[in-house]
């Protein structure tokens, strides 16, 4: 049997649900043995995301330019996209500066008013991406297959999701256990 | 007594005359998701969860939806609680909570005592199919003890309604309209300013969501306490005052 092709993505987010994801302790040896991880921040040292992968784990909301181009990327290249934790479902502590309405306002809160005098806004175009005017919940732009909510989802969860996805069966996930947001 | 009987998903109910559909059902052991309902206080259909399917009634054959809490059962009625549609009109009510206010789970007072997050669970909510408004919204912690955090607030009106039927003070009510409702204290001035409230915490007490709190609580801290109102409101209605 042919491996599934497994890759984890981290948009805008704390890095919590990866954490989450390294919490399934021994049971990513037999993960080790059910997929190839092809992409992840914690699992791979692949920088470019590449083609025909089965399963991404997306984890964060679409903050700025970098989160949207991969985004797109990984769609174009996969077949199941899982929306991975509350950022990604719904843009969560992140999407808390929507309510300052636009970039221009929250970085002039963060680096002009916030700041001790020496502040400046940051400017470097090509090298920094710039903020997208509000953050938004991944299936707000691309489609979602899969949701696994939780802030972040715990280990179980995470594991009652990949086992029928690496099967190529979707995930039925209902319950406290398994669909709780926070 | 009298009683009239219906029908609730093919079950006959036989019940006292008066009693609401909400009451029935839960007397039959079929459980009816409500937000804004909470024995002890008057019943005002403000979240809608608790729509059912009615028909049979006033010589109406197609089904009708109506408010369970608000509707008194009458003869003959044929009542359905979860049908496909019923199930789809409560989680598209949940979703609209969830994106007209700024209900941020992973930082709030209440998560995981929270009865909204806990309907999300029950209706089966796994995302928004809606887009989310994140309102600009204000946080009131003028008071010395207790802060509402509008961000948080789901317009069900329990503080309303437990500080006017049972405190008696009235601080609590609903003021401007649409997008811009909101729960006001006083005659819309700041909670710590309005002299009328007696530091009860009732209001605390009863809110289903993070929205009013103890000061003192941090994230996951608030647990609501519904059962020391309907204690009083028991005791008070039966005059037994020792448990």
């Amino acid at each position: 049997m042919t491996k599934a092709r497994l890759a984890t993505v981290w948009l805008a987010g704390c890095s919590g649900c990866h954490m989450s994801f390294l919490d399934l302790d021994e049971w990513l040896l037999e993960l080790a043995d059910l997929a190839d991880i092809v992409y992840s921040p914690v699992g791979s040292d692949q920088k470019l995301y590449p083609e025909n992968v089965d399963v991404a784990l997306v984890e964060g909301g679409v903050a700025n330019t970098d989160n949207l181009e991969l985004l797109q990327r990984v769609r174009a290249s996969t077949r199941i996209l899982v929306s991975f934790g509350d950022c990604a479902i719904t843009a969560n502590i992140p999407g808390m500066r929507n309510m300052l309405r636009g970039s221009d306002p929250v970085l002039r809160r963060a680096y002009l008013e916030l700041a001790d005098g020496s502040g400046q806004l940051p400017k470097a175009p090509g090298i920094v991406p710039e903020l997208l005017e509000r953050v938004l919940p991944v299936h707000e732009l691309v489609p979602v297959e899969v949701y696994l909510p939780g802030c972040p989802p715990p280990a179980e969860r995470i594991r009652a999701a990949l086992e029928p996805l690496l099967r190529g069966e979707l995930p039925q996930l209902s319950g406290s256990d398994q669909i709780r947001f926070g | 007594m009298s009683v009239c009987t219906l029908r609730i998903n093919e079950r006959d109910v036989a019940v006292p005359t008066g009693t609401t559909l909400l009451e029935a059902a839960r007397q039959a052991s079929i459980p009816i998701p409500t937000l804004c309902f909470l024995e002890g206080l008057s019943a005002v259909a403000a979240c809608r969860l608790c729509l059912v399917e009615v028909s049979g009634a006033d010589g109406r054959e197609e089904p009708r939806l109506l408010a369970a809490c608000v509707t008194t059962a009458t003869e003959g009625m044929r009542v359905q609680t979860h049908t496909p549609r019923l199930q789809e009109i409560r989680r598209t009510v949940v979703e609209l909570l969830f994106t007209e206010g700024n209900h941020v789970c992973a930082i709030c007072v209440a998560n995981g005592h929270c009865e909204l997050q806990n309907m999300a669970v029950e209706v089966g909510m796994d995302h928004s199919r809606l887009p989310y408004r994140f309102p600009d919204r204000r946080v009131d912690l003028s008071h010395a003890q207790f802060g509402l955090d509008h961000n948080r607030c789901i317009l069900c009106t329990r503080c309303v309604r437990v500080c006017d039927e049972v405190e008696g003070a009235h601080v609590w009510d609903v003021g401007w309209r649409g997008e811009h409702c909101q729960i006001i204290s006083g005659l819309g001035e700041p909670w710590g300013a309005v002299e009328a409230c007696t530091h009860c915490g009732k209001c605390v007490d009863v809110c289903p969501t993070g929205a009013l709190f103890h000061k003192a609580d941090t994230n996951e801290e608030k647990h609501g306490h519904p059962e020391r109102l309907q204690a009083l409101v028991h005791a008070r209605t039966h005059q037994e005052w020792s448990p």
